[in-house]
């Protein structure tokens, strides 16, 4: 792997820190054409039918997303944080993986959920304020999304090591942001993993920015996928918005993982589209002719373009995708139509497993507490009628 | 952590019948308890910091690794945070981790995943995900240990929703306790007061206490509660004995579990006494002795002669070894703060 993006313990091919960033991995071009073999690391470009499937998924997932923050902007939603423009990272996580394989998600990768089959009611459940999360993870293999950065990885590892030790071959895989990688647990996660052997996939979405800080001022290195070689692991710097070459990389990190390799750190290098979230203000802190430039690297744009080129993408295909994605828009609308009432009491139904005395006294106070109030209501309804 | 699919070492043990009594330190009855465990119950797994070949910095695991394996008791690097987020990973995979902070203010690295997701997976989850995970603590001074050895951290896990709490303060308990946490599916704070590490009683293993959420009353006394936990149990039962000169007759809880509290118990001792101390190693303000004192007064103040008092440790970082006698709550002092009371 004699490749300056592929990153590997060996000594001859070890990163020197005064190197400028090398150029990420592609397999296909911001034109949508396919590189010359000799430029793809050793990656072969995957079959026509594969990337279709890559494509109709990543153009389902962004309807989905543009719906998502279309609602937010209606206030219907607490919050959102989209992954506009990381399809191609987050579609390539969920391929990649078997359905007894685990996801490690965060708060940004709502459509990988999307894609790996959780409905869409059950992962507005928590942004429409419903409830913390609210979707099954041992039927999806998808743990909770979380927010307290990287902490995920630690859990992503845990689970990868369980399943060592208990001779199983399931493999983790946890997505994390650029920022997240200056977390002292991402740190953790990567060494534990390292030493441990773990079967486990570190999968970086360097969307380069951090809410509004960019990654500049989140460390001094080259590249997040250089600092693997630290930790005794291999690092691939890959072109986010490429999904054949994600996927390429992430399949083969998951059965390296899978076959007892070990743990793989993987960068894709991508933008955020969007906002941080619906509460962000990027006008602050970047120029809108960034985002014009990354919107010209669009990673469905730039697969559309491959595929009508091979012949792949015919009108027939694209209609059909176009009509599932709509159907799921329409699906996303019409799960907001039904409230959720969810009981108050069930407040304190799962905070142990062992029954307490003081919670149950608090449960039946704020019980009393709502019957006095309806009861009050109805009095004042009743005396105005 | 190496994986050995056919090669554990579970054939070498044999199912924990029971054994002749015979003297046991609350350490090594803190071991036999996770060894029984572990022969119990495949799925229990062990790992921490010097937890392997060493057996832990005060034992507590000393054989674990020769007689499991590295399968199931293993170095973890040494990365607090790291050891309760891959614990978590390992349970939500369905193994029962138990695992070791090396000492009380080294467990402050892991303070987010314990407060993030340790305490809140369950809930955040609707129930759906678990989390029987064991955090092993020791804590507390009078080990006349440098800086950073000595923390009572209890009150900042015993605030946190979620988190059971408890801490044993003789061997028989601690053998109890432990199998009772490692058997929870809710995870357990374990704190274990290193300075009776090395207390002794005769135990016939295994052995079975009250169960862990519960208060005991350790002494009977009629004038005065004093409501102590881990390493004060012991000071209050001294103090009760020193006070009998006196003719003060007190009664002596040992609180065990900390959260949840025992309030029926205490309550019940206190409306008997109608006085009584909370007695901590950690500082006053704010610590778990104020709970002590805010939720006994609320439940009980009509019953009460005076004003629940807290003797605890002074409201300054843990001192130097040659300055700790002075900050630690001694018999004198309890007596002459019960001396403060107006009595009729
Ligand atoms: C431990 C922690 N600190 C701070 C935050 C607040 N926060 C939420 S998202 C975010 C930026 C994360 O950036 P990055 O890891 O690059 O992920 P992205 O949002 O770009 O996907 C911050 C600071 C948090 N969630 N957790
Ligand atoms: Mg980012």
């Amino acid at each position: 792997m004699p490749h300056d993006y592929v990153m590997s313990l060996n000594v001859e091919s070890a990163p020197v820190l005064t190197q400028a960033a090398p150029t990420p991995l592609r397999l296909i071009d911001d034109a949508g054409r396919a590189v010359d073999p000799s430029e793809a690391g050793g990656f072969a470009l995957p079959a026509p039918d594969i990337l279709l499937g890559l494509y109709r998924r990543m153009v389902v997932a962004r309807r989905f997303d543009v719906q998502v923050t279309a609602l937010t902007r209606q206030g219907r939603l607490a919050t959102y944080p989209s992954a506009l423009g990381q399809e191609a990272c987050e579609i390539a996580a969920v391929a990649s993986l078997r359905t007894d394989d685990w996801l490690f998600p965060t708060y940004r990768d709502s459509i990988a959920l999307l894609t790996r089959g959780v409905p869409p009611e059950d992962i507005l459940a928590s942004f429409r304020g419903e409830w913390h999360s609210g979707y099954d993870y041992y039927q999806h293999k998808i743990a909770p999304q979380a927010t307290p950065l990287a902490t995920q990885a630690l859990h992503a590892v845990g689970l990868a090591t369980a399943s060592k030790l208990k001779g199983d071959h399931t493999v983790a895989l946890t997505l994390l942001g650029d920022g997240a990688t200056s977390e002292g647990d991402a740190h953790e996660a990567f060494n534990f993993a390292a030493v441990w052997q773990a079967p486990v996939v570190f999968l970086v979405q360097n969307n380069q920015f951090a809410i509004s800080v960019p990654l500049d001022k989140q460390m001094a290195c080259r590249t997040i996928a250089d600092k693997a070689i630290g930790y005794g692991m291999p690092g691939y710097f890959v072109d986010g918005n490429d999904v054949a070459a994600m996927y390429a990389v992430v399949s083969a990190a998951v059965d390296t993982a899978r076959n007892g390799g070990g743990p793989s750190l993987i960068e894709g290098l991508t933008y955020r589209m969007e906002a941080h979230t619906n509460s962000d203000d990027p006008t602050r802190y970047r120029d809108s002719s960034d985002v014009e430039v990354w919107r010209g690297r669009d990673p469905i744009e730039r697969l559309e373009k491959y595929l009508v080129s091979v012949g792949v993408l015919t009108d027939g295909e694209r209609a059909g995708i176009t009509r599932e994605a709509e159907e799921l828009a329409a699906a996303t609308r019409e799960c907001m139509t039904k409230t959720a009432v969810i009981d108050p009491l069930e407040l304190f139904e799962h905070v142990y497993a062992t029954p307490r005395t003081a919670l149950a006294e608090q449960r039946d106070f704020l019980a009393n507490e709502i019957a006095e109030h309806e009861a009050a209501a109805a009095k004042t309804t009743g005396e105005t009628a | 952590m190496t994986s050995h699919s056919s090669t554990t070492h579970e054939s070498s043990t044999t199912a924990p019948a029971t054994r002749p009594a015979a003297p046991m330190t609350m350490a090594a009855a803190l071991n036999a308890a996770i060894r029984d465990a572990m022969v119990d119950d495949s799925s229990v797994v062990l790992f921490g910091e010097d937890v392997g070949p060493l057996g832990g910095v005060f034992r507590v695991t000393d054989g674990l690794y020769a007689e499991f394996g590295e399968t199931r008791v293993s170095d973890s690097p040494l990365a607090e945070s790291g050891i309760i987020g891959t614990a978590i990973g390992m349970a939500i995979y369905g193994l029962r981790p138990v695992v070791e902070m090396q000492f009380d203010a080294f467990s402050y690295p892991a303070f987010e995943q314990i407060v993030s997701h340790v305490a809140k997976m369950r809930n955040r989850t609707r129930g759906k995900i678990q989390l029987p995970i064991v955090i092993r603590i020791p804590y507390a001074g009078d080990i006349g240990g440098v800086e950073h050895h000595s923390d009572s951290s209890e009150a900042y896990w015993a605030s946190t929703p979620g988190l059971t709490v408890v801490t044993p303060s003789n061997p028989a308990d601690a053998y109890s306790m432990l199998r009772e946490a490692i058997a929870s599916d809710d995870p357990v704070i374990f704190m274990e007061p290193k300075s009776r590490y090395w207390s002794k009683a005769e135990l016939a293993l295994p052995v079975r206490t009250a169960p862990m959420s519960t208060a005991v009353v350790v002494r009977e006394g009629t004038d005065v509660t004093l409501i102590a936990y881990g390493p004060t149990v012991k000071t209050a039962l001294a103090t009760a004995e020193l006070a009998t000169e006196e003719g003060l007759s007190i009664e002596v809880i040992d609180l065990r579990s900390l959260s949840p509290f025992d309030d029926a118990t205490v309550s019940a001792s206190v409306r008997k006494t109608s006085r009584a101390a909370v007695i901590h190693e950690a500082a006053q303000f704010g610590g778990y002795g104020a709970e002590v004192a805010a939720r006994l007064t609320e439940r009980n103040f009509y019953y009460l002669s005076a004003p629940i008092l807290r003797i605890t440790g002074f409201d300054i970082p843990y001192p130097s070894p040659k300055l700790e006698e002075y900050f630690l709550p001694t018999p004198d002092r309890i007596l002459a703060a019960l001396g403060t009371w107006e009595w009729s």
